[in-house]
């Protein structure tokens, strides 16, 4: 065999092998989604087993998980759609028109991302409980929008500054009001970094886990606060949590194949590239 | 590089002569409400945790209250919950940053290989980052680290080896494995991105001198992620110190202190203990420890931005 072939052999040996490895959990979960509560807690563990769609039928005639599901969808979209027009304009004016402290602000925006959550989980958890904005979905909206903002506006700013500025210019000469050269020639030639931008937040929003324990109970609980609250029974609703679980990750796993590369660029804040 | 430096002059004139008007866009009215909601983020609950660790204040009693000094600095710092707190933290951090760079580091060089079907292979080992903690932290610890009915027990039990009660007898080591399992794909993922930016005429001048595998590793590939390995030392750090959902569904903490690391230290004190004043102290302390990763990542960051 030439040795080429061989190695390339061997690397897909290895490499399928981590892969499988990495996976494995997330495919274990699945596939206890399809079993039945009895086959899920079973000694020996079932490979091979009739599979079930009763689990998926269950979770979705309980009204709540509809109730939680929306929650997450409402809040993620809510919040990152308020974090990108609050970023727009701000984007826009820092890649176009940069100023001597453009890159100071840019600094100390991406600064606000590194303070711990904690350090302030006091303080908005007494102004969310004395101003009712607890177990709200605007409450959460407001705190995720406020989270994502640094990185979504330095997102923003380095895919604005890929468009031509002379398509801008242009336009301006052409006599284009701000408002329309944003509109009109800035939104459509960057729509692609708009909606990468977009996906990462929803993608952060969708996952996190200590604003939405802290802050919601049950009227505007997201996902991921309806499934902590498996962790107390003990095993005795694997199947429901696991069909539970992969309809809750099912999208977001997807948003996230879609966007690997531009989630490097926008958790790293440029830093490698 | 001479072509876009060309174009910049070019558009910059082209805006001095043809659009005065235009040029004089006003950036503040832009830029200010991201700056006024962000400055109020960050300051306002800042301030407020400062000045409620110098308080007496409990949520349950209201009768308690007035100016406290440092009495609850002295009092948390004298407190042996806060230092295993501490070292939980540390430990926690330090050995997921062993874990997923090491670990990073092979696979990011195993997936930038040619092999048969590598992207799927790749999208399936980067698939834990985009699960939600709550989710990742039930899975490990229903299904695979549960004493008797979970699979790492069964596979013991099939070897003829003790179960390991992980969450009872091994409450941190199984948090650590949770959570590095979870950042693994984000030390992967970058890793690969900085390994692919290396020079391929490079590596192929190096094979040319004769350069082996682990002289390719050493010489060649790790000198260049340097810069990557530091960023995701830093944005882990950032991230790892306040390690909380995958705490809050698992041990709680528990048993006893074992597990509870600064974050989960915080909210104990705050939401479970009400001490509103000592909470913050630790909160304060949770700050500065952040802070002083984020000015390195600050700067690496900076440096790059001006290139």
């Amino acid at each position: 065999m030439h040795p080429k072939t061989r190695e390339k052999l061997i690397a897909t040996v290895v490499g399928w092998l981590a892969a499988g490895v990495i996976f494995f959990p997330i495919f274990w979960m699945i596939l206890t989604s399809f079993k039945t509560e009895v086959e899920a807690i079973a000694t020996p563990p079932k490979l091979f087993f009739t599979p079930t769609l009763e689990n998926y039928v269950t979770v979705r005639e309980r009204a709540d998980y509809v109730h939680f599901a929306l929650n997450s969808v409402l809040i993620s979209v809510g919040a990152t759609l308020l974090a990108t027009l609050i970023a727009i304009p701000a984007s826009y004016a820092m890649a176009f028109f940069p100023g001597k402290r453009t890159k100071d602000l840019l600094l100390w925006m991406l600064s606000t991302k590194m303070m711990p959550a904690v350090g302030v989980l006091i303080p908005i958890y007494l102004l969310f409980r004395d101003s009712g904005a607890i177990d709200t979905r605007w409450g959460l909206i407001l705190v995720y929008t406020l989270m994502n903002l640094p990185i979504v506006v330095w997102m923003l700013y380095t895919f604005f500054k890929e468009v031509p500025k002379d398509i801008l210019e242009a336009g301006r000469m052409d006599g284009a009001k701000p408002k329309q050269e944003v509109w009109m020639l800035l939104m459509p030639l960057s729509l692609p970094g708009i909606a990468s931008t977009a996906l990462l937040s929803i993608i952060l929003c969708w996952n996190e886990a200590f604003w939405s324990l802290n802050l919601t109970t049950s009227q505007a609980a997201p996902l991921t606060t309806f499934i902590a609250s498996f962790s107390a029974p003990e095993g005795l609703f694997w199947a429901k949590l696991s069909a539970a679980s992969t309809i809750a990750i099912a999208p977001i796993l997807v948003f996230g194949w879609m966007s690997q590369r531009q989630l490097v660029r926008g958790l790293t804040f440029g830093a490698v590239k | 590089m001479a072509s876009t430096t060309t174009t910049a002059t070019v558009s910059g004139a082209t805006a001095a002569i043809g659009g005065r008007s235009q040029r004089t866009v006003k950036t503040l009215p832009l830029i200010a409400p991201s700056v006024i909601v962000l400055f109020l983020w960050m300051i306002v609950p800042l301030a407020m945790t400062l000045w409620f660790s110098f308080q007496y204040y409990n949520l349950l009693d209201p009768s308690v209250g007035g100016f406290a000094g440092l009495e609850n600095y002295t009092y948390l710092l004298t407190d042996p919950s806060l230092w295993t707190a501490m070292l939980n933290t540390i430990l926690l951090v330090f050995w997921v940053l062993v874990i997923t760079v090491g670990l990073g580091t092979l696979l990011a060089v195993l997936f930038d290989q040619d092999f048969y079907g590598r992207g799927v292979a790749r999208l399936l080992a980067i698939a834990p980052f985009f699960v939600m903690p709550t989710v990742s932290a039930l899975v490990w610890k229903n299904m695979l680290m549960h004493p008797v009915n979970g699979l790492f027990a069964f596979f013991s039990r099939s070897l003829g080896l003790p179960v390991i009660d992980f969450f009872g007898s091994l409450p941190l080591t199984s948090i650590i494995i949770i959570v590095a399992w979870q950042w693994l794909p984000f030390a992967l993922l970058i890793l690969l991105t900085a390994i692919q930016s290396l020079d391929s005429e490079q590596k192929e001048a190096a094979r040319m001198d004769g350069a082996g595998p682990f002289a390719m590793f050493f010489f060649i590939i790790l000198p260049h992620l340097g810069r990557a390995i530091s960023v995701v030392i830093m944005i882990e750090t950032i991230f790892l110190l306040s390690v909380f959902a995958e705490i809050y569904v698992t041990t709680s903490g528990g048993p006893g202190l074992a597990s509870t690391n600064l974050a989960f230290l915080i909210y104990l004190r705050a939401l479970r203990e009400y001490d509103v004043g000592g909470a913050s102290a630790a909160g304060v302390i949770a700050v500065i420890l952040a802070n002083i990763v984020a000015v390195f990542l600050v700067r690496s960051i900076a440096r790059n931005i001006a290139d």
